[in-house]
C-alpha cells in the first residue's frame, strides 16, 4: 500500500504543479482579449483621462508580472476577488455591499454540479451496462441497433438535440418544463424535476464515448487465455463478460468517464443556455462578454481544476483497479 | 476398463485468407476412464486444436467441419453450449500453457479455484475451499492453507501451474487435457509440476490427454502416445513400443534429433587474448542487484554457453556485454582492450564487434521491412556498401544462411517460418561482420529438427568465420549439442565453469549436478527413478527454493 500511496500523493504534486502552470496560460490568455473593461464600460464617451483613472483604480496599469503574482497570492488566500461589473455598480449607486466573485461564481457552480451529477447518475450506468451488453452480443443487431443509436446522439449539434427533447419531452408529451429557471428556494424534487431536460439532453451527448470505449476494452480482452480458460471452465457468457473481462477493463472506461464527466462540468454553455439553466458556463459567456476579467478568470481556474481533478481521481482509480500495484509481492 | 472419449474421423478447419483451410484431417483417439494419452507432434501439428476439439470447444476462427467427440455417451459436437457448458471444467477440465497467462490477474487464485465447483453447483464455497487446499497439499503447494488468497501474481510460475492443476481437478473431472503444462517451466521447476501432476492424476484416476512437443517429458506421462504430423496421425502405441520401436520414418527422425553433438574443441593455450572478456561485473536494475561478480572469458572460434534457469541473470550479462546496461562495476574488454560501459560512448568499430541473435525471430524482425533491407541495413551502416555491391553481399549472406537469395530478397518476414526467421536473424548478425555474437536462446522457440538445423547452421558458420559465441540457454540439450565451455549461473552468480567435457562428467558443483539430473530422459521410468533417488519428500522445494 505505501507504494500505491507514494503514487498517489505523487500524482497530487503533479496535478497541482499543472495548475499553477494552467493559471499562467490563463492569465496570459485574458489579458490577450482585445479590449478591455474600462473602454468598454465607458463606451462612445470615453476620454483618455476617464479611463486611465478606471484603469489606476482597478490595477489595469500596472505590469503583467505584477498583476499575475497580485491575483494568484490573492487567490490562494481563497479571495476571488471582486466582480468589475458589480464594482461599477457599487460606485455608481453609492455601495450596495461588495459582492465579491466567490459569492457570485458559488450558487453558479452548485447548479453546474447539480446537472452534472444528475447526468452522471443516469448516464454512467446506462453507457456501461450498453457497452458490456454490446461486447456480449457483440455483431449482432443489438450490438448494431446501439452503435447507431449511440453514434447518431453524438453526432447531432447538442442545440438539435436539446429542441428535439424540448420537443417531444415539454410539448408533445409535457412531461418535463421546457425552461430549467432554477432557484435556490426550491425543494430538491423540483430542483430535479426541472434539471431532467438538460440532463436527459447531455446523456444523450456523452453516453456514446463510454459505452464504445467499454465495448472495446472488454472486447480487446476476449482473446486472452484468461478469458478462453473460464469458458473452458463452463462459465457462461454473461459471467465470462461481467466477472472476468470487466474487472480487467476498468482502467480505460474509468479514464474515459472521468474525460466525459469534466466536459459535463465544462462544457455545457450551449445547453444551459437553450434551457435558461443558471449554471456556470452562463456566467462565464456573460462575463467573457463584459470582459469581466476577474470572473473570467476564476471560471477557468475552476474548470481547470475539474479537468485535472478529475483525471486525477481517474488515475488513482485505475492504478487501485491493478491488483498487481495494490498487493505488491 | 470402460471407454470415457471416443473420437471419430475428426476435422478442423482454421479460417485464414478467406478460406476455410485444414487443421486436422480425420484422426481417430479413443481413451479409457483413468489412461493418459500423450499427444506428440511439432507446432502446427494441431496438438493444441485437437485436445480443445476433445472438448467441444474451437477458438475463434476455427470450426468442427465433420467427424463425432463422443465424450461418455454425449456427441460433443451436436450438443448445444448449454450442455457443454455443463460438462466444461465439471467433467472436462483444461490446464493450459501458461499458468500466468491463464490466471485471471484481478481475481484471487481461490476464488479462481472454488468458481468452478459453486457455479456448477457440486459444492458450496467454504466445502470448495476445503478442497482446495486439499488439493494444494496434495500438489505440495508450499503453505497451502494461504497460498490461494494470493493474487497470481505474487506466486511463481512453478506454483502457478500446480495451481492451475488443482483448479483443474476442483470438480474432480473425469477428464483434463493438459496443453504443454511444462513448456514454460525451469526443468528443476518442470520435475516437481510433472511429478505433482502424475501422482494426483493417479490418485485420483483422471484420464488426460497431454500435449506436448518434448518426448521425454511424454515419457515419464503417458500411458500411450499419438504422434501427429500436419493434421495427420503418424502412428499411436503404447508408450514402452513406440519409445523402443517406432515404425514410421517421421517419428524416428524425431528420436534422432538428440543425436546432435559437436566434439569440444581443444582447450585454449595458455596466454591467449581472450576475444570478449567479462570482468568482475556486478549490475543492477536500479536498485536492484542482478549480477554480481560475474566473470568469464571467450576465445576466438570457441562457444561458450551460459546456463541457467530464469532469473539467474544470463541475459543481464549479454545486456552488460553490448553495454545496454552499463555495469555498476567491473568491465568488459574486446580483444584485451577495455571497452566503454555504455553502448552510446562505443564506436562504430567497437559496436559491430559484438552482435546478437534474439529468441523470438518473430519480434525481432520488422514486419514492414523486406528480408533484403532487413540485411542489407546493418551492411550499409558498418561498411558503407551502396548499390551494386550491397545487393552482392546481401545475397552472399543469405547464401551462407542457405536461403535462396533470389527467391527471399523481396519478401516480408511473415512469409516465412520461424526456423527461416531465426536464419534472418543470424544473417543480420553476421552483416556487420563480427568476431563475436551473443545467442540469446535463439533455439528455445522453435521445433527440435528446426531448432537442429539453426545450430549445424551456426556451427558451420564459426568453422568458416572463425566467430565466438556466447550462447546463452537453459536447454542442457543444446549445451551438450554446440559448446565448448560452460558457465553455470544461479541469482545473478557463476557456480560453476570449465570445459565442457569435465561439466558434463561428474564430481559436479551441487546446483550443476541438480540441473543436469533434472533434464528429462527418453527412459519412461526416468522421473520415478529420480524421485525415488532423491527421495519424494523432497523433489524440488527443498533442493531449489522457487519462492
Amino acid at each position: 500500500m505505501a507504494n500505491v500511496l507514494s503514487i498517489i500523493v505523487q500524482r497530487l504534486l503533479l496535478g497541482l504543479l499543472t495548475l499553477l502552470v494552467v493559471s499562467i496560460v490563463i492569465f496570459l490568455a485574458v489579458n490577450a482579449l482585445p479590449g478591455d473593461f474600462a473602454e468598454a464600460i465607458l463606451g462612445q464617451g470615453a476620454t483618455p483621462e476617464s479611463i486611465a483613472t478606471i484603469r489606476r483604480d482597478l490595477g489595469l496599469d500596472q505590469p503583467m508580472v505584477v498583476r499575475y503574482f497580485d491575483w494568484l497570492s490573492k487567490m490562494l488566500r481563497g479571495d476571488l476577488g471582486v466582480s468589475f461589473a458589480q464594482l461599477n455598480f457599487r460606485t455608481n449607486l453609492g455601495g450596495a455591499g461588495d459582492v465579491g466573485v466567490a459569492e457570485q461564481i458559488a450558487p453558479r457552480l452548485a447548479n453546474t454540479m447539480f446537472l452534472a451529477a444528475t447526468t452522471a447518475i443516469i448516464a454512467v450506468p446506462i453507457a456501461v451496462t450498453l457497452g458490456v451488453l454490446a461486447a456480449l452480443y457483440r455483431n449482432t443487431i443489438f450490438d448494431r441497433a446501439a452503435n447507431v443509436a449511440t453514434l447518431s446522439s453524438i453526432s447531432s449539434p447538442e442545440f438539435f438535440m436539446a429542441y428535439l427533447m424540448t420537443l417531444f419531452l415539454a410539448f408533445i408529451f409535457p412531461i418535463f418544463p421546457s425552461l430549467s429557471n432554477i432557484s435556490a428556494d426550491l425543494t430538491f424534487f423540483e430542483r430535479l424535476e426541472k434539471t431532467m431536460l438538460p440532463a436527459i439532453t447531455l446523456t444523450l451527448v456523452v453516453t456514446a464515448h463510454m459505452m464504445r470505449m467499454t465495448r472495446a476494452a472488454i472486447i480487446n480482452l476476449l482473446a486472452s487465455p484468461y478469458i478462453e480458460m473460464a469458458r473452458l471452465k463452463g462459465m457462461s457468457p454473461m459471467r465470462v463478460i461481467v466477472k472476468h473481462a470487466l474487472p480487467n477493463a476498468l482502467a480505460p472506461i474509468i479514464n474515459v468517464i472521468a474525460l466525459n464527466l469534466a466536459y459535463l462540468i465544462t462544457g455545457v454553455v450551449v445547453v444551459e443556455v437553450v434551457f435558461v439553466y443558471p449554471g456556470i458556463g452562463n456566467l462565464f459567456v456573460d462575463a467573457v462578454k463584459n470582459r469581466d476579467i476577474p470572473i473570467v478568470q476564476a471560471c477557468c481556474l475552476i474548470f481547470a481544476a475539474a479537468y485535472i481533478l478529475l483525471n486525477l481521481t481517474a488515475d488513482i482509480l485505475s492504478i487501485l483497479s491493478n491488483p498487481r500495484l495494490r498487493h505488491p509481492k | 476398463m470402460s471407454t470415457l472419449l471416443k473420437i471419430r474421423d475428426i476435422r478442423l478447419e482454421g479460417r485464414s485468407d478467406e478460406q476455410w483451410n485444414p487443421i486436422i484431417n480425420g484422426v481417430d483417439l479413443t481413451l479409457q476412464k483413468g489412461e493418459v494419452l500423450g499427444l506428440i507432434g511439432e507446432s502446427g501439428a494441431g496438438k493444441s486444436t485437437l485436445g480443445l476439439a476433445a472438448m467441444g470447444f474451437t477458438r475463434d476462427g476455427v470450426r468442427i467441419s465433420s467427424g463425432t467427440v463422443e465424450f461418455d455417451g454425449i456427441d460433443l459436437v451436436k450438443a448445444s453450449a448449454a450442455v457443454k457448458r455443463g460438462l466444461l471444467g465439471k467433467r472436462i477440465a483444461y490446464v493450459a500453457q501458461s499458468a500466468a497467462a491463464s490466471f485471471n490477474p484481478a481475481h484471487r487464485i481461490i476464488d479462481q479455484q472454488v468458481e468452478g465447483p459453486v457455479q456448477h453447483g457440486t459444492m458450496k464455497r467454504p466445502e470448495a475451499e476445503e478442497t482446495g487446499m486439499e488439493l494444494y497439499r496434495k500438489l505440495r503447494l508450499p503453505d497451502p492453507d494461504n497460498i490461494g488468497f494470493r493474487y497470481p501474481h505474487q506466486v511463481s510460475g512453478g506454483q502457478l501451474q500446480r495451481a492451475m492443476t488443482a483448479m483443474a481437478m476442483s470438480c474432480r473431472p473425469d477428464l483434463i487435457i493438459f496443453d504443454e503444462p511444462t513448456t514454460a517451466l525451469d526443468v528443476t521447476t518442470q520435475i516437481e509440476v510433472l511429478a505433482s501432476i502424475r501422482e494426483i492424476v493417479d490418485e485420483y484416476d483422471t484420464a488426460a490427454i497431454y500435449i506436448t512437443h518434448d518426448l521425454a517429458v511424454v515419457a515419464q506421462m503417458a500411458d500411450q502416445i499419438k504422434v501427429l504430423l500436419k493434421g495427420d496421425e503418424v502412428e499411436t502405441a503404447d508408450t514402452r513400443t513406440m519409445l523402443a520401436a517406432p515404425t514410421q520414418e517421421y517419428t524416428k527422425s524425431l528420436w534422432a534429433v538428440r543425436s546432435f553433438e559437436r566434439p569440444a574443441k581443444p582447450s585454449v593455450i595458455g596466454g591467449a587474448v581472450p576475444v570478449v572478456s567479462v570482468r568482475n561485473v556486478d549490475a543492477s536494475y536500479g536498485t536492484v542487484p542482478v549480477l554480481h561478480d560475474v566473470s568469464f572469458d571467450i576465445h576466438e572460434g570457441r562457444t561458450v554457453a551460459v546456463v541457467g534457469e530464469s532469473g539467474s541473470g544470463k541475459s543481464t550479462t549479454a545486456r552488460c556485454i553490448t553495454g545496454l546496461l552499463p555495469p555498476k562495476a567491473g568491465e568488459i574488454a574486446f580483444d584485451g582492450q577495455v571497452l566503454p560501459a555504455d553502448y552510446r560512448k562505443r564506436d562504430k568499430g567497437q559496436l559491430r564487434q559484438a552482435q546478437m541473435i534474439y529468441q523470438m525471430a518473430d519480434t525481432a524482425l520488422n514486419p514492414r521491412m523486406s528480408i533484403g533491407n532487413i540485411i542489407a541495413r546493418p551492411v550499409q551502416f558498418y561498411t558503407g556498401l551502396t548499390g551494386k555491391e550491397l545487393r552482392a553481399r546481401v545475397d552472399s549472406l543469405l547464401d551462407q544462411i542457405e536461403l535462396e537469395p533470389s527467391q527471399y530478397f523481396n519478401r516480408l518476414p511473415s512469409e516465412l517460418s520461424g526456423g527461416q526467421k531465426q536464419r534472418i536473424g543470424i544473417a543480420r548478425a553476421l552483416a556487420a561482420e563480427p568476431k563475436f555474437i551473443i545467442c540469446d536462446e535463439v533455439t528455445s522457440a522453435l521445433d527440435q529438427l528446426v531448432a537442429e538445423g539453426i545450430l549445424r547452421l551456426l556451427a558451420k558458420l564459426q568453422d568458416e568465420l572463425k566467430l565466438s559465441y556466447m550462447f546463452i540457454t537453459h536447454d542442457l540439450a543444446t549445451v551438450r549439442a554446440i559448446s565448448d565451455e560452460v558457465v553455470v549461473m544461479k541469482d545473478g552468480r557463476v557456480v560453476e565453469q570449465g570445459e565442457k567435457q569435465a561439466m558434463f562428467t561428474p564430481p559436479h558443483h551441487a546446483y550443476t549436478d541438480l540441473l543436469l539430473s533434472s533434464v528429462p530422459e527418453m527412459d519412461p521410468d526416468w522421473l520415478t527413478n529420480l524421485l525415488q533417488e532423491r527421495g519424494v519428500d523432497n523433489i524440488g522445494d527443498a533442493a531449489v527454493d522457487k519462492m
